[in-house]
């Protein structure tokens, strides 16, 4: 079996401060990983390089693609990039107004992807907008509304609906739960281990919240100051840190 | 007469606007940056159309203006007066006299021939601007060819009115590539747009020219279970009785009173002077006027 994401030696600098270095490691396809650690331990530099929004400065990141096995992402060519990122990949950023269209019902935000991979019938395309409204617990008759008319968590899942309607196969998470309250997020942590069960999703979680890592990953990634300095399976990591700043990290949590 | 260059603009500034022009021709839909130089008329009333036809016009040609179909209003006896007086071209009102015609919002009614040029007058020269407002986004999506996002626009006017209810400026995809903005012509024009004459397409203040050359294959985005539907008002010209063009509604009076014309004035003198007369109109005088 192949991996479906290969990342080797990936690093990004900015100037002379260091965004992240020396980041190696293999995603196997239906595994999520968790990437955890503070605020400026490179995290979300990572993610955005895996991700194609920034250019590394070193490294590999080969994804195995469905035409052409394993490719190098960063060194094709930008159409054949951007074509993955409306198909095979998805980003659900931390603030769903990043990553919403505001001026566009649910219904269009939703089927935005599949008219951009070529889908030219309206019913079709309305049916399968409203099937993943539900999947995500959006009333049908939200459908012609407005993000702007949804609470912050409606526009998160609705996030979700318009990055999975594709079925791709790898998404990045940026803080996926961040700037919710707890219920809610309780409620979406629910509904993103379903769909990624149920549809066999590889992701990687970017995350500061233990409770998310535990709930949805498999496996963790705890980084410091740009580098990676403990992963592991998720229990394992958590129940039994090893390096001084997880055992931090992991007894800062607050018991209630 | 003396104190222009022939057709206002000066001959280096000509030359840009050809090479412009020759480029937009040879990549139908593209649009293509040029130096948009200050005319003698505010940003809107067709400053980009007035160089384009500047840069075509010679002195054996006839010219044509129309503005929304007619030939009598500012922006039409406007502009041309101002190649009358800059130009000495000939002008006429009549479409099959007119070797170079400019216009706002309209196509004309008769067919044009190989031997013609239509000039358009373009506002928004970006077909995806309210959609995406990074012009930087979408040049490389126009260079990438991804439109999905035009189709969201469509989407959206199906949701809200039950139909595709944009009426003017309805986008086009030129020869199976780029996605082009007709200029806000009614939607009733759009299969016209693949034509024996040549379009060019002028934009001013936004300084990019784009051109259809003849011929070319043009068609109206749309979904397979909502085709696109060319559509004019359900009714007869008042004044000529033509029931195939594209009709103004006019009232008449503050009692609900309105009569339908043509909004093509040339072809609906034309067709009054053949003796073709419509349910509110008075036989054809000549100078009636």
């Amino acid at each position: 079996m192949t991996p479906l994401l290969n990342v080797r030696d990936l690093a990004k600098f900015y100037g002379s401060r260091r965004g992240c270095e020396g980041v190696s490691f293999d995603l196997w396809p239906g595994e999520v990983m968790g990437i955890v650690g503070e605020s400026g331990s490179g995290k979300s530099t990572l993610l955005s390089c895996l991700a194609g929004h920034l250019a590394p400065d070193r490294g590999e990141v080969i994804f195995d693609t469905q035409l052409h096995g394993p490719r190098d992402t960063l060194t094709m060519s930008e159409p054949e990039r951007r074509m993955l990122m409306r198909t095979d990949w998805a980003f659900v950023h931390q603030h769903a107004r990043d990553g919403l269209r505001m001026g566009v019902s649910a219904g269009g935000n939703v089927g935005e992807r599949l008219m951009a991979v070529g889908a030219r019938h309206y019913g079709q395309i309305r049916d399968q907008a409203i099937d993943w409204l539900g999947r995500v617990e959006i009333a049908a008759d939200r459908i012609d509304d407005k993000p702007q008319a949804f609470s912050g968590g409606m526009q998160q899942r609705l996030q979700i609906a318009r990055n999975l309607v594709t079925g791709p196969r790898l998404v990045f998470m940026d803080e996926p739960t961040g700037g919710l309250d707890v219920s809610v997020q309780a409620r979406l942590l629910d509904l993103l281990r379903g769909l990624v069960r149920e549809m066999g999703l590889s992701a990687i979680i970017v995350t500061h919240d233990l409770a998310v890592v535990r709930l949805l990953a498999d496996r963790l990634m705890v980084m410091k100051d740009g580098r990676v300095v403990e992963e592991g399976l998720t229990d394992q990591v958590l129940d039994d840190p090893q390096h001084g700043y997880t055992q931090l990290l992991v007894s800062s949590v607050l018991q209630v | 007469m003396t104190d222009y260059n022939f057709a206002y603009l000066d001959e280096q500034t000509k030359r840009m606007i050809r090479r412009a022009i020759l480029k937009a021709l040879a990549i139908p839909g593209y649009q293509v940056p040029f130096a948009s130089r200050e005319m003698p008329m505010p940003y809107g009333w067709g400053t980009g159309g007035v160089q384009v036809s500047a840069a075509c016009l010679t002195p054996g040609d006839t010219f044509k203006v129309i503005d929304q179909g007619a030939d009598d209003t500012t922006n039409a006896v406007s502009i041309r007066k101002f190649f009358e007086k800059t130009a000495g071209v000939a002008t006429s009102e009549q479409t099959s006299k007119a070797s170079l015609i400019q216009t706002r919002h309209r196509i004309p009614e008769e067919p044009l021939t190989e031997d013609q040029i239509l000039v358009y007058q373009v506002p928004i020269p970006e077909p995806l601007r309210f959609l995406e407002p990074s012009e930087v986004e979408t040049r490389k999506m126009h260079a990438l060819e991804e439109y999905g996002l035009m189709h969201v626009k469509l989407y959206e006017d199906i949701s809200q009115h039950g139909a595709i209810a944009t009426a003017y400026a309805y986008p086009v995809k030129v020869e199976g590539r780029y996605v082009m903005d007709p200029s806000p012509i009614p939607k009733f024009d759009n299969p016209k747009l693949s034509m024996a004459a040549i379009q060019l397409f002028g934009a001013g203040r936004e300084q990019r020219i784009y051109a259809l050359p003849p011929y070319t294959q043009v068609i109206s985005l749309d979904f397979e279970d909502h085709p696109f539907e060319a559509t004019k008002a359900d009714h007869d010209c008042d004044l000529c009785g033509a029931a195939d063009s594209y009709l103004d509604e006019v009232i008449m009076d503050d009692a609900g009173g309105r009569m339908f014309v043509c909004s093509d004035t040339d072809y609906c003198r034309s067709r009054r002077a053949a003796g073709h007369v419509g349910a509110q109109g008075a036989p054809y005088e000549e100078d009636a006027a």
